[in-house]
């Protein structure tokens, strides 16, 4: 077990490294310069920001720098918000962002798993339909249309909340429902196909043969087998909510790291785009790493196997 | 005599049986292909058939629909703007008095061209790729799926970012950015099958009776998981997309005076509180396609899953 930690932690680190260089050689070979869309700013001025941000040096020279500095934690100042560090920005949105992740997955992972087992349970009676019904339609109704519906009927028609920004309970609501559907819905569909395949396998068959009740069969049998395929698409499913989405957080005004990243890499601000990057790509490394070990633990089969 | 009565006497130990009882042991019915049964369900499901008839009306709406209305998409008319759904304009005008039936129909020939081609070319890229992976494995099968590893470790919206920005906005470099990353996903599926398949007797008998790899691949593999790669292919429609839309609506997509429903939504968005339509009526659209796809989806793969058939 410790072996098979070891040189998932190994492969880890290459994925980062690779993905710090595969994107740092990416966004410098974009055309343009950062300072470029500055109206104000005279060429003179332009080639002076240049090398002060040491942009004109080697880009091999730079790549090293940055190297070292990436292994030391530090992402670099952004070269669009003026004396600020990437660390900084990060350390300020990503909370939000994190939050209105965990809020999207609180109301979408406990109502979708049992929406889906419930679907599996009743298939093909009315219940069934009901949770397919919600799950079609909460895949099918894109982030940013839910959001913009329900800012428009619950914030500009009824009043019931604030129709934007980010400053107490009542402003997360709307925003996490946004969010959270259409996870709601992927939750339900996989849950059901999950539950159903496990309903005909022949352990079933064997339980119910040796007489246990109904309820040992779902909760000990069929839902921690179920259970297997959903934790594989929580890792990156969970990263993807913590990271925040853009959409929703421009529809709602708030500031997430979603908007920052966006936003750097339209307006190069090379640093801000890289550090954001490799920090998004370090936390989807980490979610899929810590769902193989959780793996490990719901699946037995799995140690055997490494 | 003797012989006579020994002829008879056989002739009673076998009797001529009557023909018309082996008649009942023939196979009347055609027999059912794999293919023909599941479209035989797949008709029958009638939530499936709505989802299709939606996706075929949506199609040739945006193949004529343009041209219905004598105004162009791009066309811009400042005397009348935003104006109310009419019997000129049948959903409207925008912001800069463009007639909105053009400028959607124009918008649905981008979305569902992309949406089709973004998620066609990737899954038969991944195909192929998963195909070779699968099948030969070593160190061919070692490569491909350390690269899909680490591209798999990115988020898809930073590749399409990068791309979209390089090769500057359009319908091309977003088909272009599914591509280069949505093989990714498939070739890992195709992989898994091709690995189970490979196992199956019916692959070793072949291989024992001196079947060529090419045979075995477009014979044996190849078939055996069309069907999955058919529903697969199906499901990521939809998603192609909703992310043709997603990138039109954060402003790096399809641009105007260019149309796709995801601009549309965008331009609808800075309006809707004062004129809805102007919104609600690409949103919907784009709701119902994805809706009608993943309905139809589903269909299919009900209609080909073994497990379901009685």
């Amino acid at each position: 077990m410790l072996k098979y930690i070891l040189k998932r932690l190994i492969i880890s680190l290459i994925t980062i490294w690779l993905l710090a260089t595969v994107s740092f050689f990416l966004l410098r070979s974009l055309p343009g310069n950062p300072f470029q869309t500055e109206v104000l700013l005279s060429a003179e001025v332009q080639q002076r920001m240049i090398s002060y941000y040491g942009l004109d040096r080697p880009l091999y020279e730079q790549y090293f720098t940055y190297l070292g500095n990436l292994v030391q934690g530090d992402l670099g100042y952004s070269l669009k918000y003026v004396n600020r560090s990437v660390n900084s920005i990060i350390a300020e949105s990503f909370p939000v962002s994190a939050e209105l992740g965990l809020r999207a997955l609180a109301f979408a992972l406990p109502i979708g798993l049992a929406l889906g087992v419930v679907a599996a349970r009743r298939r093909g009676k009315a219940a069934d339909y009901m949770s397919v019904l919600v799950a079609v339609i909460g895949i099918s109704v894109p982030s940013f249309i839910m959001g913009t519906l329900l800012q428009y009927g619950f914030s500009v028609k009824l009043g019931w909340f604030p129709v934007a920004q980010w400053k107490g309970w009542e402003y997360t609501v709307l925003p996490s429902i946004a969010m959270g559907l259409g996870l709601l819905a992927t939750l339900t569909r996989l849950m059901r196909a999950s539950m159903l395949e496990v309903t005909t396998q022949d352990y079933i068959k064997t339980a119910r043969a040796k007489g246990l009740n109904e309820r040992q069969i779902v909760w000990s049998h069929q839902l921690r087998n179920a259970m297997l395929p959903i934790v594989t698409v929580l890792g990156p499913l969970v990263a993807n909510v913590l990271m925040g989405t853009f959409v929703v957080e421009q529809i709602f005004a708030i500031p997430g790291l979603g908007m920052h990243f966006v936003q750097s890499v339209q307006s190069l601000d090379y640093t801000m785009a890289l550090g954001l990057t490799v920090f998004f790509g370090a936390f989807l490394v980490a979610a899929n790493f810590i769902v193989d070990l959780v793996y490990g633990v719901i699946d037995p089969r799995i140690r055997v196997a490494d | 005599m003797n012989s006579t009565s020994e002829a008879k006497s056989a002739n009673k130990k076998f009797n001529f049986i009557n023909k018309a009882e082996l008649q009942h042991e023939a196979i009347v019915r055609p027999s059912l292909s794999f293919w023909k049964d599941a479209m035989n369900r797949l008709v029958k499901n009638k939530v499936a058939m709505l989802g299709l008839s939606i996706i075929v009306l949506t199609i040739v709406m945006a193949i004529v629909g343009p041209w219905l209305t004598p105004y162009s998409y791009n066309q811009t008319n400042l005397s009348n703007i935003n104006a109310p759904v009419s019997s000129t304009h049948w959903f409207g005008t925008d912001t800069l008095g463009r007639d909105l039936w053009a400028r959607i129909w124009m918008g649905a020939r981008v979305s569902l061209a992309v949406g089709i081609i973004g998620a066609i070319i990737p899954s038969l890229l991944g195909m192929v790729i998963g195909g070779i992976s699968g099948y030969f494995g070593g160190k061919t099968d070692m490569i491909i799926m350390r690269i899909t590893d680490i591209g798999m470790c990115v988020p898809q919206l930073i590749y399409v970012i990068l791309i979209m920005i390089y090769f500057g906005s359009g319908p091309l470099p977003i088909i272009l950015a599914f591509a280069l990353t949505g093989w990714m996903g498939a070739a890992r599926n195709i992989r898994g099958l091709v690995l189970q398949l490979k196992e199956r007797e019916f692959v070793l008998a072949s291989r024992a009776l001196g079947a060529s790899s090419w045979r075995l691949i477009f014979k044996h593999l190849i078939p055996n998981t069309l069907s999955i790669l058919i529903v697969s292919m199906t499901m990521a429609i939809p998603s192609a997309i909703f992310y043709e839309a997603y990138l039109s609506f954060i402003g790096i997509g399809i641009k105007p005076p260019m149309s796709s429903w995801g601009q549309l939504v965008n331009s609808g968005i800075s309006v809707f509180q004062i004129y809805p339509s102007q919104l609600f009526i690409p949103a919907a659209l784009i709701s119902l396609i994805m809706l009608s796809f993943n309905l139809f989806g589903d269909g299919l793969r009900d209609a080909f899953d073994p497990k379901l058939r009685n």
